[in-house]
């Protein structure tokens, strides 16, 4: 099929971007969304023109890194997935397709369509872990029984990918549903209580400084979630905050 | 140079770990605030190893090339991680954990390095647990675990699918908390170009940082490489685009042996190739083959049928099927290893019963599963008289809670239901076990210079058993490392800092952007793409899951010539003082067109077969390898001596005084 690519083409951070047009033909409809970009950037390349950089790594929805706004979209126009994970099978010949990065203050533009989404990590350095050592002995695992609802949902949190399309999604760039997510997978295990009101204060504090929105439950970080990180998060969350600090 | 000394400890078997511990120099607590380690890597190997480093009080530098430590390859590792615990009381044990392995490696790893492997695995399990990983768990809140190829006890744990992803983010959390305290300095979206010596010990690295194009110099005390495996030289294979050889390679160069390069994993169950574009292979977790068996139609007509699409497999009936893994391997079956497992599933199609386009692939088939789940389920649940569809219904929502987002996987990939109708894979590149050649206390030739994880290649011999990369990346990083690097470190406590103001780091410099500027000058016609799959073809043609002495002779000088056109003839837009992905590959790529000329030298060199690496010259009249303990029981290690077939064979001979080595066989 042909296609009509709109794409955000940015020097670096310090310059200012704009949308290129390019047309593409020859693209199947097996081949994922990704894929189809690499022959886009081969053809760009023998014409040499410099290709359009995106971040992707796994090709395979779990590292998180791929991170494209497809027609508005994060991640594109099928739902539970990751760019890496769409194919060309749902667009058609003749398509207009507008490409651009996450939108956020707080995600700043790299190259092209790359963001630099290191405050994620600086939100989960505030206190997104249980501080145990490692080169200790630590208990039998089996020592620590954990009821098996409360371990799946844990491990639900816990599969949060930290794409940051949650954030692209929302209105106001927030990271709730993120930090929610990392909030919820250690406040729902036994291991992770004795530190829990200092964790959720110290995340939430972190998120504030990198200059992400506020959350005013409109929901679309949850529906443009690939791995349906659920709202449940961002109530808990709350809940653990306010008694955090009432406590504190 | 030259002697291979494994440093492995004397004494029984069961005792030398602990022998070793008691006797190895230890650095006062003082002293380790005064001392520096680069950890080149943050997968499970090298996340864990600087969480534990950092935790003890030395002062740790990070690198890896992605944006955050998180992403590291081992994020997508599915399946599941191996302890032997014998929660399930099937008999497992320590020993028997070491068994497996060894015997599943072909006998072509360390003795003593597996046992140690196999005894802390125990204690991987209760540091994840206190993490906070969210394994899967029984309805009595207890550990659940299940089974993987090649072994016949359940001793792996798991988190669904996505294993490799809960213990990293484990990893990553503890190295955060260290981060948070000052210790650890995480350098993301940074690439090691190469080693830097000084009097012969490793010092520091050099590195690019990928956003500004700029040239680092860092140093250290000591440097540990965690760069994972180097698989993606097959271009096509299971591995993320960016896992390449590059730190492991330059250390070669620089005087690390590299061993083993031959031995590949090639991975039974992928999802087979569609078309030229394709970019990357999806692997459908091993562990789906403790529910599915694997079958091609019996007839020749009846496979041609199906892929010319006049046939579906569900037409089929059980007689008119070949499930030829449990024709063949009765005591084993569908859960032979990977090696065996691969080669039959080749084996068929080469034979003409493959089922897709291509004739590629073979038929993973969850029918029956579905139905047990759903029987049972049914009389526990007390339902009677229930319709074959209401079974049907009931076994796919128990199939789902194992297997569900490998299931939601294979449907976005393939466009097909594999609930209703059977999945299609075929073998894929997927694992190294050879690398950097390192003793018993994981440092390579190169004094001062570890590698741990994927990257070194002692404890899998010449075939990986499923769910162990994941236990020895973090063994290597939380159990292993921790003690022995500090053996060395013992001497360097008067030091001081290592200046990077220094001839060696100049020199070091200077070649890094040499090398840059030479392929940025090229006024070429290729992109780096065109060369890395040419070079994928050579390699997956003529040294993939079968090999010869012809083709790989003629691999060896066909990828000598590719190395030659690429140096003249790429082409990277762009300019190297800025971010260029372009750049980043090729210099990826060039170290493969290296590699690739070893790998296959070293197949050449093996005559017999062992594991992944199969000469066809050798095999047994059933088809099974064959392999020459008398003249190939031996880790082969090679030095760097300029051009790829320079290179100088040492041999480890390989003792084995606590195992029978015995011919394999899963019949
Ligand atoms: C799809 C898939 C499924 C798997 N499933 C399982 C399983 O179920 N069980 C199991 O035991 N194993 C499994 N494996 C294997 C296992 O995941 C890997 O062997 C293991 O995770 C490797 O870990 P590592 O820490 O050695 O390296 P990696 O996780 O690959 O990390 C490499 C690190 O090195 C960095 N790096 C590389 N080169 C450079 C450089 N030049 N400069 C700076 N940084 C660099 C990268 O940024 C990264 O941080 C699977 C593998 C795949 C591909
Ligand atoms: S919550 Fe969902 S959308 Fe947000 S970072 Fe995690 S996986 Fe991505
Ligand atoms: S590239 Fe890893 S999630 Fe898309």
């Amino acid at each position: 099929m042909k296609l009509y690519l709109k794409i955000w083409r940015q020097k670096n951070a310090s310059t200012k971007g704009q949308m290129v047009d390019y047309t593409l033909d020859g693209v199947e409809s097996d081949m994922s969304f990704l894929e189809m970009l690499d022959i886009l950037n081969e053809e760009l390349i023998s014409k040499g023109e410099e290709p359009v950089e995106f971040d992707h790594d796994c090709r395979e929805g779990i590292c998180g890194t791929c991170s494209l706004m497809i027609n508005g979209r994060p991640h594109g126009p099928d739902s539970m997935i990751t760019v890496c994970q769409l194919h060309m099978r749902s667009f058609n010949d003749g398509d207009e397709i507008v490409i651009e990065p996450w939108r956020a203050k707080a995600f700043p533009v790299i190259k092209d369509l790359i963001v630099d989404r290191t405050a994620f990590d600086r939100i989960q350095q505030a206190g997104g872990y249980i501080s145990v050592n490692t080169s200790g002995r630590p208990v039998d695992a089996n020592a620590i029984p954990i009821e098996k609802e409360m371990a799946d949902k844990s491990f639900n949190a816990a599969t949060c990918i930290g794409c940051g399309a949650c954030v692209a999604a929302c209105k106001n760039a927030s990271a709730m549903l993120f930090t929610s997510a990392k909030v919820s997978q250690f406040a729902l295990l036994p291991q992770g209580q004795v530190e829990a009101a200092e964790r959720v204060e110290n995340m939430v504090r972190q998120m504030d400084l990198e200059g992400f929105g506020n959350c005013t439950n409109t929901g679309a970080c949850e529906i443009e979630c690939p791995k349906g990180i659920s709202l449940e998060n961002i109530a808990r969350m709350n809940r653990e905050y306010l008694s955090a600090s009432v406590k504190g | 140079m030259g002697v291979l000394d494994s440093r492995e400890p004397k004494g029984p078997l069961a005792n030398k770990w602990t022998n070793h511990k008691n006797e190895i120099d230890l650095v006062n607590p003082a002293n380790k605030r005064n001392i520096d380690i680069i950890i080149v890597g943050t997968g499970l190997a090298g996340g864990s190893a600087a969480a534990t480093l950092a935790e003890l009080g030395y002062n740790v530098k990070t690198f890896c090339y992605q944006d955050s430590p998180r992403r590291a390859h081992s994020i997508a590792a599915q399946g599941g991680v191996n302890a032997a615990k014998n929660y399930q009381g099937d008999g497992d044990s320590v020993y028997r954990l070491f068994y497996d392995t060894v015997k599943g490696g072909d006998y072509r790893s360390r003795e003593s390095n597996v046992y140690r492997l196999a005894e802390v695995s125990t204690n991987i399990i209760d540091q994840c647990v206190a993490q906070g990983v969210p394994f899967a768990r029984e309805y009595g809140g207890l550990l659940d675990n299940r089974s993987f190829g090649g072994v016949l006890v359940s001793r792996t744990f798991y988190a669904k699918g996505q294993t490799g992803q809960q213990l990293l983010l484990g990893a990553y959390a503890a190295m955060n908390r260290q981060i948070q305290r000052g210790k650890i300095k995480s350098y993301t979206r940074h690439e090691m170009l190469d080693l830097v010596l000084v009097d012969g010990k490793a010092r520091g690295i050099i590195a690019r940082d990928l956003v500004s194009g700029k040239i680092e110099r860092h140093s250290a005390h000591a440097v540990v490489l965690a760069t994972g495996g180097y698989g993606n030289l097959f271009f096509l294979s299971t591995y993320c685009m960016g896992a390449n050889v590059m730190a492991a390679w330059k250390a070669h160069k620089k005087g690390a042996f590299f061993a083993n390069p031959c031995f590949t994993q090639i991975h039974p169950t992928c999802i087979p190739v569609s078309g030229d574009h394709q970019s990357k292979l999806t692997l459908m977790s091993e562990s789906l083959r403790n529910d599915g068996r694997i079958w091609v139609p019996k007839r020749l007509e009846d496979a041609q049928a199906i892929r010319e699409g006049k046939l579906k497999p569900t037409q089929l009936g059980e007689e008119e099927r070949d499930y030829y893994l449990e024709r063949r391997y009765p005591a084993f079956g569908n859960l032979v290893p990977r090696d065996v497992a691969s080669r039959a599933a080749k084996e068929r199609c080469d034979a003409g019963f493959g089922v897709n386009k291509t004739g590629e692939a073979v038929y993973l088939d969850f029918s029956a599963a579905i139905m047990r789940y759903g029987r049972e389920k049914a009389l526990t649940s007390g339902m009677k008289d229930v319709d074959d569809n209401t079974i049907r219904e009931l076994g796919e929502k128990i199939v789902e809670a194992k297997y569900g987002n490998l299931f939601q996987m294979y449907e976005k990939i393939v466009d097909e239901n594999p609930y209703k109708t059977p999945m299609m894979i075929y073998p894929a590149v997927h694992y190294t076990m050879g690398g950097l050649w390192v003793d018993y206390n994981l440092q390579t030739t190169i004094p001062g210079c570890y590698a741990a994880g994927e990257a070194n290649f002692s404890d899998h011999g010449a075939n990986r058993l499923g769910a162990s990369a994941l236990m020895q990346g973090l063994a290597d990083g939380y159990f292993v490392l921790p003690y022995t690097i500090g053996d060395y470190l013992s001497d360097d406590i008067r030091t001081g800092p290592i200046s990077t103001d220094s001839p060696e780091f100049d020199a070091a410099e200077k070649n890094v952007t040499d090398k840059l500027e030479k392929l940025m000058s090229g006024t070429g016609i290729h992109s780096v793409d065109y060369y890395h799959k040419k070079l994928g073809k050579i390699m997956w043609n003529k040294c993939g899951m079968s090999r010869n002495a012809k083709e790989l002779k003629e691999a060896i000088k066909e990828i000598a010539e590719l190395r030659k056109d690429f140096w003249e003839n790429v082409k990277i837009p762009g300019r190297p003082d800025s971010k260029n992905q372009e750049l980043e590959k090729a210099g990826r790529v060039a170290d493969f067109l290296e590699l690739g000329e070893l790998f296959a030298k070293d197949a050449l060199e093996r005559n017999e077969s062992c594991g992944g690496h199969f000469r066809e010259e050798y095999q047994t009249p059933e088809g099974e390898a064959l392999r020459d303990d008398e003249n190939f029981k031996f880790v082969s290690a090679w030095e760097y001596k300029g051009e790829p077939s320079d290179a100088k064979l040492h041999k480890e001979d390989l003792v084995y005084e606590n195992i029978k080595v015995k011919t394999r066989s899963y019949k």
